[in-house]
């Protein structure tokens, strides 16, 4: 158990071997460490993003589905009530048509009442110029009464 | 083991406890223990070659099973490092920590191979008669790597605190800042200094060489008889495991302790 030179050429060994490991060893496995530990922690973070995003998603999802239903029965109430509304007019349209069918055939009736009323007088006043004339044609010259026969004929009308 | 002499506990224990030196110079202290320079080195550009190999190829994808163990042991040591040192970790301390951890571990666990079979593949494979096998039994690599923490401490000091901060911290803490106290604080922080160094080295180097000494032990035990040979390996076997434990956890202590007197030069009081 001496000291000796041995001391010496040990340092510098442990030197060297300082030196080298400081150099050559150590950075390049630090790096790659680090990057792992970089590309680790990115991988998490971006998983992590997507399930923050599937989140949203199925929330955005699900308002729009809500919103659509909601539409969706906006647009049948809105049909239904239009759907009664065409039916309405259409009833009202329908007795429109029918009061006017029959306001025309009333107007029709009226008329036809009116020129038979017409005809039955004028067959009544030559009915009666007839009697008349057979009456008159004893005691009566025609010519002379004209006059008067065109005056009766005239009231009959 | 010792070739040619007679073979008696003392000198087993001597053969196995003898460096392979060479003088480098003139004078006692300029002599080198090969055998525990060439087996740090070896572990050091084995384990430190096979990290960087992996490193090399390093993918942020998903990563292969040996680019996996790697950044384990990394991940391992970096969270340890984090939760004591609040700086910048990256620049120095945490690869700091990572090479020490990794180095001591690999020369503590040389203590688990089995001591007189590597004594004689290095004897007969590679012709050295002396080979300690376990370079932290050798109180210089410890005592190197506790000074080359306790220089960085120093460095640390003064780069972080400036020379004025160090010196009102050597002589203003830990008691207080009234200038009776200045010497009896000097003393304390002076005692902290030394003690670092001599407790970080010879924690690690008392553990693992008491270790190698009991598989000595047990070795010579073996070669004493049939109940011997058998107790022997029984109890070889479990040290050997609980040794499992003790190389690792010795080369942590190691490196918590290299970062925590790091961290505690960063932070003034």
């Amino acid at each position: 158990m001496n000291i000796n030179f041995t001391l010496i050429s040990q340092a510098i060994a442990f030197s060297v071997f300082i030196w080298f490991t400081v150099k050559f060893v150590w950075p390049p496995l630090l790096r790659a460490i680090e990057e792992r530990q970089k590309t680790i922690a990115d991988g998490l973070a971006a998983g992590e993003r997507g399930r923050h995003e599937l989140e949203l998603a199925s929330q955005r999802s699900s308002d729009v589905l809500k919103e659509a239903k909601q539409r969706a029965s906006e647009i049948i109430l809105q049909a239904e009530k239009r759907a009664t509304e065409i039916v309405e007019e259409a009833k009202r349209t329908a007795k429109e048509e029918g009061d006017r069918i029959i306001t025309g055939a009333k107007a029709d009736i009226s008329h036809e009442v009116f020129s038979a009323k017409e005809a039955l007088r004028q067959h009544a006043a030559q009915l009666a110029i007839a009697g008349a004339e057979k009456i008159l044609r004893r005691e009566v010259d025609a010519k002379a009464h004209a006059d008067i026969l065109i005056a009766i004929e005239e009231d009959l009308k | 083991m010792a070739s040619g002499t007679e073979l008696t506990p003392t000198s087993y224990i001597d053969h196995h406890l003898t460096y392979l030196t060479t003088q480098v110079s003139e004078g006692s202290f300029w002599v080198l223990h090969v055998d525990t320079l060439i087996t740090s080195l070896i572990l050091g550009v084995i384990s430190f070659g096979f990290i960087w190999l992996i490193v090399r190829k390093a993918t942020p994808g998903v990563p292969s099973k040996s680019q996996a163990f790697v950044e384990l042991a990394v991940e391992f040591i970096d969270n340890e490092v984090k939760n004591t040192f609040h700086g910048n970790r990256h620049v120095l301390v945490a690869p700091l920590a990572l090479t020490v951890f990794i180095w001591v571990l690999m020369m503590n666990a040389m203590d688990i191979l089995p001591i007189d079979i590597m004594a004689w593949i290095t004897e007969n494979v590679f012709g050295l008669h002396n080979w300690k096998i376990v370079p932290t039994t050798d109180v210089n690599t410890t005592f190197a790597l506790a000074l080359s923490i306790w220089f960085l401490m120093i460095f640390f000091n003064l780069k972080v605190k400036g020379f004025g901060g160090w010196m009102h911290e050597l002589f203003c803490t830990p008691f207080g800042k009234n200038p009776l106290l200045w010497i009896l604080n000097l003393l304390f922080n002076f005692i902290e200094y030394v003690s670092k160094p001599l407790s970080h080295s010879l924690r690690l180097f008392g553990n693992i060489y008491a270790g190698e000494i009991i598989f000595l032990l047990l070795g010579m035990w073996a070669a004493t008889g049939v109940s011997g040979t058998i107790f022997g390996s029984i109890l070889g076997a479990g040290w050997a495991i609980f040794h499992i434990l003790i190389v690792t956890l010795q080369a942590f202590i190691f490196m918590m302790l290299t970062v925590v007197y790091i961290s505690m030069a960063h932070e003034s009081h």
